[in-house]
């Protein structure tokens, strides 16, 4: 049982917080900066080895295994560890309650860096450069697939600790009513992982049985089924995860208050009920898969996970609007966005990642996932333009964004660099948008992704790209320069000031924000109007349109075939 | 605030805005003609895969590689056998470490039901510049029918990550003008 010394109270926000919660988000925060740091120099290296200015920085083989893993440490290390201090932070925290078995939370936590550093030794001994994808039969060591399935295990117990720390806060009725809107996107983040972590069980576990010589044959298209059962639900966590920091800021920030909970909640849910169960826009050019199957399970025959994505695309920045209207900026259609508090990096950062989300990753991710359309983009460098857009302009972003706060919140040190931090997110924000529309445009000129050579010096037969290919390298090179920079700066702002920053004891380091006047007062309706946003929903659905049919009339300009 | 329960205990009965609705039913609307596009698109789009796949083993392909390199073999390049079978007919090409086997001549404006496997790793069958790009499995034996539109040469980049000579895997297909 809890005892009252277990707490502080937060000067900032009048939350209780669980000391021992607060260590946990602490270690695992730290832990996920660390492996973004590693990370994000892999892909810096793999970026200028790419590019026709650098080419040839890594020979072949170090390209290939630091490919390996760039896509290792921060698509999965960074962002879960970040995630497991996003759900402790959304339970404990926000629900001012003692979280629920913290032994087992640093057992999970201690998995997942014994996993992390297994994988990353297999990688870097050489013999695992398969990819993060590791497709059979190509095969890595068995302490790759070992490593990954510690982590993932290390994950689920962060997961159910989660779930035991909501019961818990509402056994001993820290808060009433419903919970909030930002606990239960966690939420929908956590029931998600629980469904990406059985699949990825299912699939590895054999795989690594197979590695050892025990299981003699894994069929290559029946593990990628499966495998992307796991990769597709969880970019879907990462989605439910970065739309509920997105939430957080603009209540932390603004005060703002969503414009309608049941809205909200709805597209939340929206992404578990229609979680692609089977990930079939990765099966699109694969043999012997019908179309019936795909067109079914690419869009649920309505593409409802989209619709909550689009939904929060305007109850988003619709909140935030509303809340500044309130307080009077109500000048024109944008004086509130005009007035926002852009050096805040919190703020920035976190409407960067809804931009850069929603315009590139969202619109090219939905045409990518058509059925037909995948024939001119599946394997080039337009796939991971696009993710790029989505988990790092999208998530990594947000997920930077949120830990300005926290270190004011949980680490409760003052930032050190303010003016390196609040220009942190643009430089990182404009080299993402770099990487993501360069490599999207070298991949519609058909440039393979996964490729440490694309001029074929040393193959017998010859091809030649266009040369826009090789500029479209060249900037994403460049860009990827302005990117790792951007993470520089991050690290350096967040270790400086965990390390360096000026303590913070019991007086408020910023002005706690008035909570906006409620949104929709039951009896007397009081929806306020948000033209602002309209405008920029109206902006983003013509965008959408248009690129989806350019892209069909591309389609229909390559040989026909059936 | 979203950090906070709502201030409504029962917020679920509370009305929704317009703006909310008119968008949701707007992005509804357009899921659903996403929806029926790929449909559309089967019966009246020219690109469409048909997801003819047979069971294979590495054995069985490349028998049927080498009888129809036999039959029609015009040629070599870089010791590769150039083929040119008739329009119409079945064609191979098959993937292994690092090597797109053999070399293909096609005419234009006819077509030619092509088949495609591995004989070891996965493979990617990129199709430039035209930019057409499939996922070639070992023990799959993908059938489609193609029709080269326009006459040239064209490269087939492997792009799916192979090992150390994944980079060196270019294959390539000739389309004449007859
Ligand atoms: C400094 C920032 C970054 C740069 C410059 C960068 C650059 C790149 C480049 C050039 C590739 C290789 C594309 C290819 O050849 O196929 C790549 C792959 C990838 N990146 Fe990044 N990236 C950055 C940050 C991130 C972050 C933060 C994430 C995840 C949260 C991420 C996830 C991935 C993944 C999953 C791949 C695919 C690896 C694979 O194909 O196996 N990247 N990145
Ligand atoms: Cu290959
Ligand atoms: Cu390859």
């Amino acid at each position: 049982m809890a005892t009252a010394s277990d707490f502080r109270t937060c000067p900032t926000t009048g939350l209780k917080v669980h000391l021992p919660a607060e260590r946990l988000i602490k270690a695992n925060a730290v832990a996920a900066v660390v492996f973004l740091a590693v990370g994000g120099l892999f892909g810096l290296l793999v970026a200028l080895t790419r590019s026709p200015w650098a080419a040839r920085l890594l020979p072949a083989d170090w390209f290939y295994l630091a490919l390996t893993a760039h896509g290792l440490d921060v698509l999965i290390v960074w962002i879960i560890f970040f995630e497991m201090a996003v759900l402790y932070f959304a339970s404990a925290v926000i629900l001012s309650s003692r979280i629920a078995a913290p032994r087992w939370a640093w057992t999970g936590f201690v998995l997942m860096v014994v996993g992390a550093l297994i994988v990353n030794v297999a990688v870097l001994q050489g013999q695992s450069s398969v990819m993060f994808t590791s497709y059979v039969p190509m095969k890595a060591a068995p302490h790759f697939y070992l490593g990954i399935i510690l982590f993932a295990v290390g994950a689920l117990i962060g997961t159910f600790v989660f779930f035991g720390t909501l019961v818990v806060a509402k056994d001993e009725k820290t808060y009433e009513g419903s919970i909030p809107l930002v606990t239960f996107g966690a939420l929908t983040a956590a029931i998600i992982a629980v469904f990406t972590i059985a699949s990825g069980a299912i699939i590895l576990i054999p795989t690594l049985l197979w590695s050892v010589g025990i299981v003699s044959y894994i069929d290559p298209l029946m593990y990628k089924t499966v495998w992307w059962a796991m990769g597709h639900s969880s970019q879907q966590i990462n989605v439910a995860a970065h739309v509920s920091v997105w939430y957080a800021i603009a209540a932390m920030v603004f005060g703002a208050k969503p414009l309608s909970e049941k809205v909200s909640r709805m597209a939340f849910l929206m992404y578990i009920l229609f979680l692609q169960l089977a990930s079939a826009h990765h099966m699109l050019v694969e043999p012997g898969v019908s179309s019936t199957w795909k067109i079914f399970n690419t869009s649920y025959a309505m593409y409802l996970a989209v619709l909550g994505s689009m939904v929060h695309g305007m109850t988003v920045p619709g909140s935030i609007e509303a809340a500044q209207r309130a307080k009077g900026y109500t000048k024109g259609l944008f004086e509130w966005l005009r007035k926002a508090p852009w050096s805040n990096p919190a703020f920035s950062g976190m409407f960067l990642s809804l931009l850069i989300f929603g315009f590139l990753g969202g619109i090219s991710g939905v045409v990518m996932g058509t059925e037909q359309i995948n024939l001119i983009m599946h394997n080039t460098l337009y796939t991971p333009g696009h993710f790029h857009a989505t988990v790092v302009g999208g998530t990594t972003l947000a997920f930077m964004a949120i830990t300005y706060p926290l270190i004011n919140l949980i680490f409760r040190r003052e930032l050190v660099m303010k003016k390196v931090a609040q220009f942190q997110p643009y430089v990182f924000g404009l080299g993402i948008i770099g990487i993501s529309l360069f490599m999207m445009a070298a991949g519609t000129l058909g440039v393979s992704r996964r490729h440490w050579d694309i001029t074929f010096s040393d193959a017998p037969l010859a091809f030649d790209y266009p040369a826009a290919a090789f500029l479209m390298m060249g900037l994403n090179g460049l860009s990827a320069v302005l990117a790792a920079l951007g993470g520089l700066m991050f690290v350096a702002v967040t270790v400086g000031s965990i390390l360096f920053g000026a303590k913070i004891e019991g007086g408020a380091p910023a002005a706690k924000p008035k909570a906006a006047p409620a949104v929709a007062q039951y009896g007397s309706v009081q929806h306020p109007a948000i033209p602002g946003t309209v405008v920029l929903v109206a902006i983003f659905f013509i965008s959408f349109v248009l690129y989806y049919f350019v892209n069909w009339k591309y389609l229909s300009e390559v040989w026909p075939l059936r | 605030m979203a950090i906070h329960p709502p201030s409504e205990r029962v917020w679920w009965n509370l009305p929704i805005a317009r703006t909310e609705l008119i968008w949701i039913i707007v992005a509804f609307l357009w899921g659903l003609t996403m929806f029926f596009m790929m449909i559309y698109w089967h019966g009246y789009g020219k690109q469409n895969l048909s997801n003819e796949a047979y069971r294979t083993t590495p054995e069985q392909f490349s028998a049927k590689v080498q009888a129809m390199v036999e039959k029609y073999k015009v040629r070599e390049e870089a010791g590769i056998p150039v083929v040119r079978p008739p329009p119409g007919s079945e064609v191979y090409m098959l993937a292994r470490l690092w090597q797109w086997y053999p070399i293909l001549e096609f005419e234009k404006n006819q077509s030619y039901r092509l088949h495609l496997s591995s004989l070891d790793l996965q493979h990617g069958f990129s199709l430039q510049p035209v930019n057409i790009n499939l996922q070639i499995h070992p023990g799959y034996e993908m059938v489609l029918s193609v029709q080269p539109d326009k006459a040239g040469t064209y490269g087939v980049v492997c792009n799916e990550y192979c090992g150390l000579g994944h980079h060196q895997m270019v294959g390539r297909i000739y389309v004449l003008d007859k």
